[in-house]
Formats: structure tokens, sequence, C-alpha cells
């Protein structure tokens, strides 16, 4: 219904494709992979046309909090050069319209899960849309540089729901999945916020490179690094992960860590405002260190879950190296 | 002059579209409630 009259006072006419749009498809892309990942490593055999559920449930979640979000932060939007073309800041989409939906569909995710699945899944659906729709975008993202890092929990929580769907339990290997895309999140984040933080600044928004700086933005990404590539390990440790992924994650963790070293030793996001040659070219020789190390973190969690999946679609053993 | 009120040739494209995937929304969820419900009776029953 409130698709239909959306054309009325929007500036032009509002494509269904424009209601695609306000799900994010390339963030539930993204969590439909570490949700399968969370659910295949969980072991437990459930009916494949429920698997199917159990993923389209997280999706349509995870559509229904970018919904939430678009509505939101359409001011925040408009500002950036990144999202001005959205849906909502672009005129082709009324707020009220992004709300409805996301409420909708937010309904409908979590109720189906419970139904079809258990409520533990349910339940940690609807926390993790709340915690992304209200704790993060209403709360963190405006008032403090630790946003993204509080924040991360809820891209973080989506292998612990598709665990939560195959077995009714979330025990400690879900939550090291859980933990690995957390610690992820700060250095991945930081890295792309330090080449566009003049959007944030701009916007208002207290991006860490923005409040803090440069300088320390950068050691801060060297300290999670630090603790985030140790992290990864871990599944090899506790029955999760097998000896490819111990050198996935051997290797891939050598790389990042000295993407991180040589980051915090360049001048990426610094030097605004610089006319001379050598300060345009510390500048652009700075962005390509963040743009590194931004782009292999990408390549580095989707290798690791990739690896996981695989090793436990092909049944292969485990390493358990602590028992 | 025109009637501002008039839906255009494009906003009334646009409503159609709109209008069938949200038919379509409701039928692949009807569905899905329906498949559902079967595949959870038939494990109830086999137990």
């Amino acid at each position: 219904m409130a698709m239909a009259t959306a054309h009325t006072s929007a500036k032009a006419p509002a494509r269904w494709q424009d209601f695609v749009l306000l799900l994010k498809p390339r963030v539930m892309s993204l969590v439909v992979f570490t949700g399968l990942t969370g659910l295949v490593c969980a072991g437990h055999a459930i009916h494949p046309f429920l698997a199917a559920v159990a993923i389209l449930c997280i999706a349509v979640g995870a559509g229904a909090s970018a919904s939430l979000n678009m509505w939101y932060d359409a001011d925040i939007d408009a500002k950036m050069r990144r999202t001005r073309a959205r849906p909502v800041p672009a005129g082709r989409v009324q707020g009220a319209d992004a709300l409805t939906l996301g409420v909708v569909l937010s309904m409908f995710s979590v109720m189906l899960m419970g139904m079809a699945l258990n409520w533990l899944a349910a339940g940690l659906l609807a926390f993790t849309i709340f915690f992304y729709a209200v704790v993060y975008t209403v709360w963190l993202k405006r008032w403090t540089a630790q946003n993204i890092v509080i924040g991360g929990l809820a891209g973080a929580l989506p292998p612990v729901i598709g665990w939560a769907a195959a077995t009714g339990t979330v025990p400690l290997n879900a939550w090291l999945l859980c933990a690995i895309i957390f610690m992820w999140t700060p250095p991945h984040f930081w890295s792309l916020s330090l080449y566009t933080s003049e959007d944030y600044e701009k916007a208002g928004v207290p991006m860490m490179p923005v409040v803090a700086g440069a300088a320390s933005t950068r050691r801060q990404i060297l300290i999670y690094s630090l603790l985030f590539t140790p992290l990864c390990l871990a599944p090899a440790f506790t029955g999760l992960g097998g000896a490819i992924y111990l050198a996935v994650a051997a290797l891939g963790g050598l790389v990042f860590l000295l993407l991180a070293v040589k980051l915090v030793r360049s001048h990426a996001g610094e030097g605004r405002g610089l006319r001379n040659d050598d300060g345009l070219y510390d500048v652009r020789a700075g962005a390509k260190d963040a743009r590194n190390l931004f782009a292999f973190s990408i390549l580095y969690l989707t290798l690791l879950f990739a690896t996981l999946l695989g090793e436990h679609l092909l049944r292969l053993k485990p390493l358990e190296l602590l028992r | 002059m025109s009637d501002p009120a008039r839906e255009t040739e494009v906003e009334a494209r646009a409503r159609r579209g709109r209008n069938v995937a949200l038919a379509l929304g409701l039928v692949l969820f009807v569905i899905l409630v329906f498949v559902v419900t079967m595949v959870r009776l038939g494990a109830n029953v086999a137990k």
C-alpha cells in the first residue's frame, strides 16, 4: 500500500528496483555467505528447504535493517558522495515507505525463522536487526568514534544465527566465527575511512579519522590487526577448521599484518589541503596503502569463510589442536 | 494546461511495476508458508 502511493510526493516515480536497493543487496550477499558458513559448520543435518528458508530469513532480516538505516540516515546520506544517489536522499522513495518496508520485512523474517526453524535463531535475528537499526544507526553512528567497533556486532552475528537455525544451540565455535568478523571490522572500515573521511566530516559523522586524526587511526588499525590475525588461527585449535584452513589463516594473516604495518608507516588520511607536489604525492601513496589493506581485508575474510565452508562440505577432518 | 494531479505514463508504468512486484512477493510468501508447513508436518509425522 505504501509502495503504491510513493509517487504522489516523491521527485520521481519509485520503481520496484528502488525498493530492492533499499535492502542493500551487496551487503545481503555477504551476510548470506557468512550465515551459510555458520549453518554448514554446525554439522547438523536439517531439511535442505528449511536450510534455504533460514538463509532467506537472515538475508531478508539484513535487508530490513538496511531499509531502516536508509530511512533514518537519509540526511547523512544526502551529504555524502558515496550515498547521495540512494533512493531516499535522491527523492525517488519517501522515508516513510523505507520505514514501512523495514518494519514489515523485520517482522516477516523473524516470525518465519521462528516458525520454520526455532525461536533461538529468531530471537538472535531480531536482536541483530534491533542492534543495527537502533543501537548502531540511531545511537552509535552519530555519537561516538567507536561506532563501527561496537556496531560491528550486527555484521558479525549472521554465522551465529545460521548455527542456531541448524542446531538450536550456539556453542563456542559459533561465537568464534562471530568474534573473527567482529575483530575484522575496525581495520576494514577504518582503512576505508582513511581515504573517504572528508565525506564523513562533511556529514558530521564522528568516524575515527575525523575525531582522533589519521595517525591515531592507523595505530589503532595495527592494534586491531595484531588481535585479529591470531584469532583467525583459533578455529584450527577448537575442532572447527582443518589443515587447509590453518594454512590460509596463517599465510593470509601474515599478509594482513604486513599491509597493516605498511599502512601505519604511511601518511594515509593526512595532507588534506596541501598544495605542493610532495604533499600530493604523500596523499596518493598513503591512500594506496589504505586501499590495499581495505581490499585485502575483504579477500582475507572471504577466503577464511570459504575455506571453512569447503572443508565442512567436503567433510575434511578438523584439526582440534587443543584436544 | 495539463492537470498536475493526473498520472503521467512514466508514473503509471512505475506503479504497475511496483504492484506486480508486490503481488509476486505475496504469492511467493503463501507458497513458502505452505511448503514450510508441509515439511514441518512431515518431519513430525515421521517421528
